[in-house]
């Protein structure tokens, strides 16, 4: 196959960056879209060019790192897909890719196609955790949990903070972001007793942070590439109203 | 010469820890709050051990490569994490889990570590449960259970086919309570490029910021690596991309020793290579086996897509050949039975490389749903990659490079020949032995990090507690600081032709012809030949662009494989020495008559240690003598 | 710190919620009183038009309808600049991911029935409260003849067009905004959502065309 790509460059923070185009030939239905870009950044190198930067690491779909908008969708085109899930079957010959970074006041852009997605592990330290010293854990059969909520709870852990939902978002907003980690820690009986606590302080922080807020138009979960979904968003809104109400 | 000393506790296997822990050294709260800690890499063992050393008190500068800690690849281990619970009432106990690993390592590891490992299980699995990992659940409420391979019991504990995933983001959630605590800095996106040694005593550590490009220095009263495997020399593996073995290599170049380097896990269920341009191979769970038969045709060359090729022409070998076992063997034995059959010519797919995973019968049987609910997001991952629906079609499988379960060499107290250097996880040599059982790398990761590391990092600390902050400014940092900068310029100074990646590819491909699953003396000293030029053609014509104070992905790269050519040798070298079969490591040269492993008690009942003798001159091999006392010895045997 | 109670990204959009759900039930009434000026005796829309304008119950959910009004709109446009601001630099090729069709167009929509608001709250509720008014007497009684100037107003084309645009706008914010006022406030559940979501497009068709109805009634009737 034959592929045009405009592929946003920028050599750091501080500079201003622009879109640049490359033609690649000889490209493999079966390459992931990785693959493909290696297979750019080798041309590149080879020419005496400089190699396009873009995060990337196990190639499974799991480490969260690849973080591409490809043609207007997160992680490029196909349900429930990371960009190095993507194969190049998926785009036909001779058609023009255009490769983003992810854009959000939050997410600022490092170098070419890697931001920093640093302000989600914020968000996590706010309070995305269940208190609990090594050494003090009661026995795991002690904590019984219903299996559907354990089920949900996995469902909604599957995140891979990869930010496709913040990418995907009209407004930016990392709602499903943070309810997945509050509805996990909230379907569990060892994190309810700090539930209240930690749905104030990750809503507090993730809103100084500068993400959009939430209307409404379900393009996360439409783009999550571990199909999290948007009752986690339902739920931790009831968990916020309790936490006010009641705290 | 430096005399090994594995400090082992006296007394009976079963009260060694609790022995070491009641007569350790402590530091006192106030004390702790005194001391620094370096802590590099966070996968599950340095996530786990930053959030316990935290909550101890201690102050833990941690670092990783990544952007965050959470995306260490601990977070790609699929199927699960031992614990002897004996939830099932099947017989398992802390003894039986020792037993097993020890079995399962092929007699090569150390009893009284992995006695230990064994016995800090259950606290592990308690841990992570408080944490709010989502383990599966019965319709009781009560935690359950899967069979994994190499055992007999059911004592895996899992997170549908994401359960590193799951423990580690625990984990991190932990050391992110630690870091709001302040006891945890966390410093993202460095790589520790040099280890400081002041007066003996590892006292910090040289990093680049991957960022700005700038050499940073980092103290502390102890340095901890976390850092992984080496399975990527292979290139070709199933570990991330970026996973490298610098950290821990610049470490056994000033003088921690390296432990049975040659012994790589290589796992038998990978999706097979499908196209040149391919940068890893992507794992499909042991777990899988439970349920999946794995067969080849019975006639070779046989070309028919698996579907058309009716029952009585496969050939499931591994339940022809491990009756006991069938399916659920150990990696390695499920390893070269694979290799084996395909070497044969009974390999299917277009490089007849690979063979069947079905889950024909399962689905027959249990109903698609079943399948789906154990299984779903590992189907899909497959369906991803090869196009091919798996519950339709069986899974085409082939051998990677996976575990490795050689790495830096540790005491009982898991520290290495560098007082104040200690390494927990897959960077040390551990319990493994010469092959590693399903489901004990997350286990052994998180209890080095909960439970292990905290208590006996603190027997050393206590004679530091009057040892001020260590400065950075002295002539050992700026020396370190010199040779980093000096290695960085001399790779961006070659400026060749070819570029780094295919270099790497082709260390692999040195590396899995000569010193892969099979490996014989001819094959291995030919191999260690084309290293030796490969790595002399790299730094005459490695083409590194860009410069040393950006963002340079190549640059990282090439550092990386630049030690990847070393350590390949070493790994060559180490499996010269070991003229038997043991584990993953096998030896034509030692098989029995029916082509299992034949190993060597009389002559290699030993960890090989080496050390580091200067550049140019062959390491030098110590032993550290393997005594079974409470184990027999025996053939390992899954027929 | 944006944690006060008000100032919380989340609590914007409760009170956003709130405020659009209290607006569609006023939707309703308005609607249930406009129907009656398509009755023969156009007494009964005037006499109920009239007691909306006087009675004191009414005056004081007239009070609290504006305050609505004035919520709804106030907090939209600062989310909306919020939103924004969190993406300064936006995406050379837009994304279509949203799963709720007119999501995307909130604040477009609600422009256009922002401008249709102001120019009915002049044409009519200024006019009825302020302005010239014919009269009718019914029952002894003095009323303003509200009916008289309605059916005026649409027999003029370029009113029931706007009149009609206005409304069918209208049903596209309400699609969104129905359900999204649900999630907002938590009540999102496997059993219920799916009616939810079928109550939003039922109430985005039927409040707009029960509006629609009576200007396209009037133009072409015999009023």
């Amino acid at each position: 196959m034959n592929i045009k790509l405009k592929i946003w460059r920028q050599k750091n923070a501080k500079a201003k960056g622009k879109f640049e185009d490359y033609t690649l030939d000889d490209v493999s239905p079966e390459m992931s879209f990785l693959e493909m870009l290696d297979a750019l950044n080798t041309k590149l190198i080879e020419e005496g060019g400089d190699p396009v930067a873009y995060d990337h690491d196990c190639r499974e779909g799991i480490c969260g790192c690849c973080s591409l908008y490809i043609n207007g969708n997160p992680h490029g085109p196909g349900e429930k897909t990371t960009t190095c899930e993507l194969h190049m079957r998926s785009f036909k010959d001779g058609q023009t890719l255009i490769v983003e970074p992810w854009r959000a006041k939050s997410f600022p852009v490092i170098k070419d196609l890697i931001v920093d997605r640093n302000a989600f592990d914020k968000i996590i330290v706010a309070g995305g955790f269940i208190s609990v010293d090594a050494g003090s854990a009661p026995d795991s059969n002690s904590i019984l949990a219903k299996k559907e909520n354990a089920d949900e709870a996995i469902n909604s852990a599957s995140c891979i903070g990869c930010g496709a939902c913040v990418a995907a978002c009209k407004n930016a907003s990392a709602m499903l972001f943070v309810s997945a980690k509050i509805s996990q820690l909230a379907l569990l009986p060892q994190g309810k007793v700090e539930a209240m606590d930690r749905v104030n302080a990750m809503v507090a922080r993730m809103d100084e942070l500068g993400f959009g807020n939430c209307t409404n138009t379900y393009a996360c979960e439409a783009e999550c590439p571990k199909g999290i979904k948007i009752t986690n968003i339902a739920r931790m809104n009831r968990e916020f109203f309790a936490a006010k109400v009641v705290g | 010469m430096v005399t090994l000393n594995s400090k082992i506790p006296e007394g009976p296997l079963a009260e060694k820890w609790s022995k070491y822990k009641s007569s350790m050294k402590l530091v006192n709260p106030a004390n702790k709050k005194k001391l620094d800690i370096i802590l590099v890499g966070t996968g599950l063992a340095g996530a786990s051990a930053a959030s316990s050393l935290g909550e101890l008190g201690y102050n833990v500068k941690v670092f990783c490569f990544q952007d965050t800690p959470r995306r260490a690849h601990s977070v790609a281990a699929q199927g699960g994490i031992n614990a002897a619970k004996n939830y099932k009432n099947d017989g398992d106990s802390v003894y039986r889990l020792f037993y097993d690993m020890i079995k399962g390592g092929d007699y090569r590891a150390r009893e009284a570590n992995v006695y230990r490992a064994a016995e800090v299980s259950n606290a592990t699995i308690d841990q992570l449960t408080a944490q709010g990992v989502p383990f599966a659940r019965e319709y009781g409420g009560t935690l359950d259970n899967r069979s994994f391979g190499g055992v007999q019991v059911s004592r895996t504990f899992y997170a549908k086919g994401q359960t590193g995933q799951q423990c580690i983001l625990g984990a991190y959630s932990g050391l992110s309570r630690q870091v709001k605590n302040g006891t945890v800095k966390m410093f993202s996106r460095r790589e520790m490029l040099e280890l400081i040694i002041v007066d003996g005593k590892a006292r910090g550590i040289i990093t680049r910021n991957l960022i700005t490009g700038e050499i940073e220095r980092h103290s502390g009263h102890a340095v901890v690596l976390a850092t992984g495997g080496y399975g990527t020399i292979y290139y070709l593996s199933t570990l991330a991309v970026n996973s490298n073995a610098s950290a821990a290599w610049t470490a056994y170049k000033k003088g921690a020793f390296w432990g049975n380097p040659s012994f790589i896990q290589i796992h038998p269920s990978s999706i097979p290579v499908l196209n040149d341009y391919q940068a890893k191979l992507t794992l499909m769970s042991e777990s899988l086996r439970n349920d999946g038969r794995v067969w080849a045709p019975k006639k070779k060359g046989d070309k028919r897509p698996a579907n058309d090729i009716p029952e009585e022409e496969r050939d499931y070998y591994l339940e022809r050949r491990y009756p006991a076992y069938g399916n659920l063997v150990p990696r390695d034995v499920g390893s070269r039975a694979a290799k084996e059959r395909c070497d044969a010519g009974y390999g299917v797919g277009d490089t007849g490389l690979a063979v069947n995973l079905d889950f024909k019968d399962a689905i027959a049987k249990q109903g698609k749903e079943a399948i789906e609910e154990k299984y779903g997001n590992l189907f899909e991952m497959y369906e991803k990659i090869t196009g091919i629906n798996p519950y339709e079609e069986p899974m085409r499988i082939y051998p990677a490079g996976h575990y490795t379960m050689g790495g830096l060499w540790v005491d009982y107290e898991l520290m290495t020949t560098i007082p104040g250097l200690f390494a927990i996880g897959e960077s040390n040599f551990s319990d493994h032995g010469a092959n590693r059982l399903g489901a004990s790398s997350l286990m052994q990761c998180s209890g080095d990090g909960y439970f292990i590391i905290p208590n006996t990092i603190g027997n050393y600390l206590a004679d530091e507690i009057r040892t001020p902050k260590i400065p950075t400014d002295t002539h050992e940092f700026e020396e370190a600081e010199k040779a980093v900068k000096s290695k960085i310029e001399k790779l961006l100074s070659v400026n060749g032709r070819q570029t780094v990646t295919s270099f790497h590819k082709r260390l692999g491909k040195i590396l899995w012809d000569y010193s892969g699953m099979t490996r014989n003396e001819e094959g291995l000293k030919k191999g260690l030949v084309l290293v030796d030029e490969l790595e002399k053609e790299f730094w005459k014509d490695v083409k590194v662009p860009g410069t040393a104070d950006e963002l340079n992905q190549e640059l990282e790269k090439a550092g990386r494989v630049a030690d990847f050519f070393e350590l390949a040798k070493l790994i060559i070298t180490d499996g010269l020495n070991r003229r038997e079969s043991c584990g993953a490591h096998f030896r034509e040269e030692s098989k029995t008559e029916t082509g299992e492993a034949k190993r060597d008690d009389k002559n290699y009942s030993y960890v090989s240690v080496w050390e580091y003798k200067g550049k140019d001159k062959p390491p030098e091999l110590h032993k550290e003598e393997l005594n079974y006392e409470y184990v027999e010895v025996k053939v390992r045997d899954y027929k | 710190m944006g944690t006060s109670r008000f100032q919380s990204s989340l609590a914007k959009k409760f009170i956003m919620a709130f405020a659009g759900l209290f607006l569609i039930t006023f939707l309703f009434v308005h609607l249930g009183i406009n129907i009656l000026v398509l009755l023969p005796d156009t007494d009964w829309f005037n006499i109920a038009a009239n007691f909306m304008a006087s009675n004191l119950i009414i005056k004081v959910f007239e009070v609290v309808l504006f305050g609505g009004f004035i919520i709804h709109i106030i907090y939209g446009l600062v989310l909306q600049i919020q939103n924004w601001w969190a993406r300064p630099h936006r995406y050379k090729v837009e994304g279509w991911s949203h799963k709720s069709p007119f999501s995307k167009f909130m604040i477009h929509t609600a422009i256009i029935i922002l401008i249709f608001l102001i120019i009915h709250l002049i044409n009519f509720y200024f006019r009825s409260k302020f302005g010239e008014m014919g009269e009718v007497t019914i029952n002894g009684n003095h009323y303003h003849d509200m009916a008289a100037l309605v059916l005026a107003r649409f027999k003029l084309i370029e009113y029931v067009i706007g009149y009609i645009i206005a409304f069918i706008i209208l049903g596209f914010h309400l699609h969104h905004g129905f359900q999204s006022a649900f999630q907002s406030l938590g009540l999102n559940h496997y059993k219920y959502t799916p009616i939810i979501n079928k109550v939003r497009t039922l109430i985005s068709i039927i409040l707009p065309l029960g509006f629609i109805i009576i200007p396209l009634a009037v133009y072409f009737g015999n009023y």
